[in-house]
């Protein structure tokens, strides 16, 4: 079949601001828009920028807008998209070329909720154990591969500079192990002015979320965590 | 395009303001439920506005606990919509003066509304109002 994707184009270097191009591909049904973005930068027009690496839905470099929802270009099916598709980049972040967006926002965030286990006991004999309810509880946050497609959903993301919903789901997923010691500083940084309590509640996180963790949710048990610990 | 945007530093804390606004939000939102409904069922429902007059405020204001339910949700509504007003400014507006003013703006209104609305409710006596009415009738 033949689709007509639409996508936004930028070069700082020789354009004032992006425009879109159109261009017309022969794909399968069962293709993925990751499939007609490099057919065009194969065959068509190599100057077309994306991410992408793994091709499969787990890296997460390849999130963009596709009819106005953040996705993944390889886990979305032409078949279900139509003969007409937008692309453009993600919102929220400076666009450095086509549809590739500066993360290093994003990133700065997610460093900032310390995303790793921080247990300063003397290591056990064997392996810290954990009962199976126990890594039940933050199970739906270690799903997260970082693709933004939450963060640049978030309409108080676009205008304000805060957690967003990634680092807040990574931070969740250290906060609720039971292995882990640093919850007093975990909720410290999330309890700050533009931590947690930026959140509205809109929903596009969850929404957007590629891999269907329930990004509000989490963010709910922080506010929760932070309301029954310090009062 | 967005804007560049600043390295993004350690913040101070927020002290518990904004977790007590957030859960000052749950709250009042819940009980607002509650006395809106109350509200539209008492003044539009069980009474059209054709019967609603002065009589009809005057003795329902002859119960503290109307004068208690009005002014609950006088005070509620009006510091919840003050909360969401203060968090869409801190959203959308980045110079802080602009901000300060806002902010400023936004409080001054919120309290005057606030002292006018509670002497409305607190002081309204019918019998000065019927003494009166006598009087120049």
């Amino acid at each position: 079949m033949q689709v007509t994707l639409r996508i936004q184009r930028f070069n700082p270097e020789t354009d004032s601001k992006p425009y879109y191009r159109e261009y017309t591909v022969e794909v399968e049904p069962t293709d993925r828009v990751l499939d007609a973005l490099n057919y065009i930068k194969w065959y068509q027009d190599g100057t077309l920028t994306f991410r992408r690496s793994c091709a499969h839905g787990v890296c997460g470099s390849d999130a963009m807008r596709i009819n106005g929802r953040n996705r993944l270009a390889c886990k979305v099916l032409i078949k279900d998209l139509g003969p007409k598709i937008t692309i453009e980049p993600l919102l929220g972040f400076r666009i450095i070329r086509d549809l590739v967006v500066d993360m290093e926002p994003f990133f700065a965030q997610y460093r900032g909720v310390m995303p790793y286990l921080i247990n300063d006991e003397p290591p056990p004999v064997r392996e810290r154990l954990q009962s199976p309810e126990e890594r039940a509880i933050y199970d739906d946050t270690t799903k997260c591969i970082l693709c933004a497609c939450c963060t640049a959903a978030c309409p108080i993301f676009w205008t304000t500079e805060w957690l967003g919903p990634a680092a807040i789901v990574n931070a969740h997923r250290f906060l609720f192990d039971s292995r882990d010691r640093a919850a007093e500083e975990r909720l410290a940084i999330l309890n700050q002015k533009f931590g947690v309590w930026r959140c509205r509640t809109i929903f596009n996180c969850t929404e957007a979320c590629p891999r269907g963790i329930q990004v509000t949710n989490a963010i709910e048990q922080v506010k929760r965590r932070i309301l029954f610990e310090q009062s | 395009m967005a804007a560049v945007r600043p390295h993004i530093g350690r913040e101070r804390p927020s002290g518990g303001f904004e977790l007590y606004s957030w859960y000052f939000f749950r709250v009042s939102g819940l009980l607002l439920i509650f006395l809106a409904i109350g509200h539209v069922v008492i003044m539009h429902v069980i009474n059209t506005v054709d019967e609603i007059d002065w009589q009809f405020v005057a003795d329902r204001w002859n119960s503290p606990f109307w004068r208690a339910y009005d002014w609950l949700m006088l005070f509620l509504a009006l510091l919840h919509g003050l909360n969401g007003a203060r968090l869409a400014v801190d959203d959308y507006i980045r110079p802080q003066g602009w901000r300060v003013l806002a902010h400023s703006i936004l409080w001054t209104l919120a309290i005057v509304f606030l002292i006018i609305g509670s002497i409305a409710v607190l002081t309204f006596d019918p019998s000065r109002f019927e003494t009166l009415a006598q009087a120049g009738g």
